[in-house]
């Protein structure tokens, strides 16, 4: 078996010339590489007025009970938000199963000056609110706290 | 599970809770054949014989949280209901291939569903387990290495909100231009 080892990235190639007159071989998606240039530029202007949440961090349960309960739609609200708000030092991770499967998805959030915070049952919707209240404004969402101070 | 692109995202972080430090995910959808494959390939820790004997058992798991372990068993199931199959290839050290076919046409086959929110999730831990994707269809290939997107990011993370915003988006709309129909 060998190690998976990193390609130059090509994004598509056409095996054959497309209907709309695609040379082949070409990079359909000059736009949307531009638009990573320019994030690059916004991201790096930003990185040097960072540290504004103090460290905060969420780690979101991707076990096979949290992914099938929704944790990838409540992984995406919560970048999405996060993105929204220019919270970029917010460290967001991922873990497996820690056996609370009934409560998924399950979100653990870190924030300077309280307990790490289990969250259960969290909806896109939840999350979002998770990241103004608590993550901006130091709030526990306590109707979805389901435990504090351990990390799960 | 809903869709299949859950179904990859339960494999993937079973890969990096095995470890793996690069995975690699191809998605072949054979329309004259009537084909959809998928293959992920990690370099973890891999799995000896008995283990790899015993994955697909419901009620079999290493995890010490609770005593069933129903990732790979539902795959499996879903896989054999469409037509297909799922193999699990593994040595100790040298990391496992997981590979899987299903009736591209097959009432029952789920999507394929939301891939660019899966590829999110797992470039939020791109710090640690890179990964390729690869996603061919009849006469196109859309390819995707993180490794590659964070040396054009330069000094920016890949795992920045904004970024992982705009890979989701970026590859759905690249899976939809390869003419996927999965």
């Amino acid at each position: 078996m060998s190690r998976a080892t990193p390609r130059p990235i090509r994004y598509v190639t056409h095996d054959t010339v497309s209907s709309d007159n695609e040379p082949e071989g070409s990079i359909e998606s000059v736009k949307t590489r531009e638009e990573l240039q320019a994030l690059r530029e916004r991201a790096k202007a930003a990185l040097a007025v960072r540290d504004s949440q103090g460290g905060a961090r969420v780690v979101v349960a991707m076990g096979t009970c949290g992914i099938a309960a929704g944790a990838r739609e409540v992984m995406s609200a919560l970048l999405d938000e996060l993105a929204l708000r220019d919270l970029t030092d917010v460290a967001v991770s991922q873990t497996g199963c820690k056996g609370l499967c009934d409560k998924e998805p399950v979100v653990v959030v870190v924030t300077a000056g309280l307990p790490a915070v289990t969250y259960g049952r969290v909806t896109p919707q939840v999350i979002r609110r998770i990241v103004a209240d608590q993550i901006v404004n130091g709030q526990v969402v306590s109707e979805y706290a389901i435990m504090t101070g351990s990390e799960a | 599970m809903r869709e299949l692109a859950l179904h990859l995202l339960d494999l993937a972080r079973n890969a990096i809770e095995a470890g793996a430090t690069a995975l690699t995910l191809t998605v072949t959808e054979d329309e004259p054949a009537d084909r959809l494959e998928f293959v992920l390939q990690d370099d973890g820790r891999g799995m000896a014989p008995d283990t790899v004997a015993r994955a697909t058992d419901p009620f079999y798991s290493t995890r010490t949280t609770r005593r069933v372990g129903l990732g790979l068993p539902l795959l499996q199931a879903t896989c054999e209901r469409c037509g297909g199959r799922l193999d699990i290839h593994s040595q100790p050290g040298e990391g496992t291939v997981v590979r899987g076919n299903l009736t591209l046409s097959h009432v029952d086959r789920p999507p394929l569903g939301d891939m660019g929110a899966v590829l999110q999730a797992l470039a939020c831990e791109s710090d640690h387990t890179s990964f390729r994707y690869c996603h061919r269809t009849n006469g196109a290939t859309f390819e995707l290495d993180t490794v590659e997107l964070q040396r054009e990011l330069g000094e920016v993370p890949l795992t920045d909100p904004r970024v992982l915003c705009w890979l989701a988006q970026f590859v759905n709309d690249h899976i939809r231009d390869v003419g996927s129909k999965a």
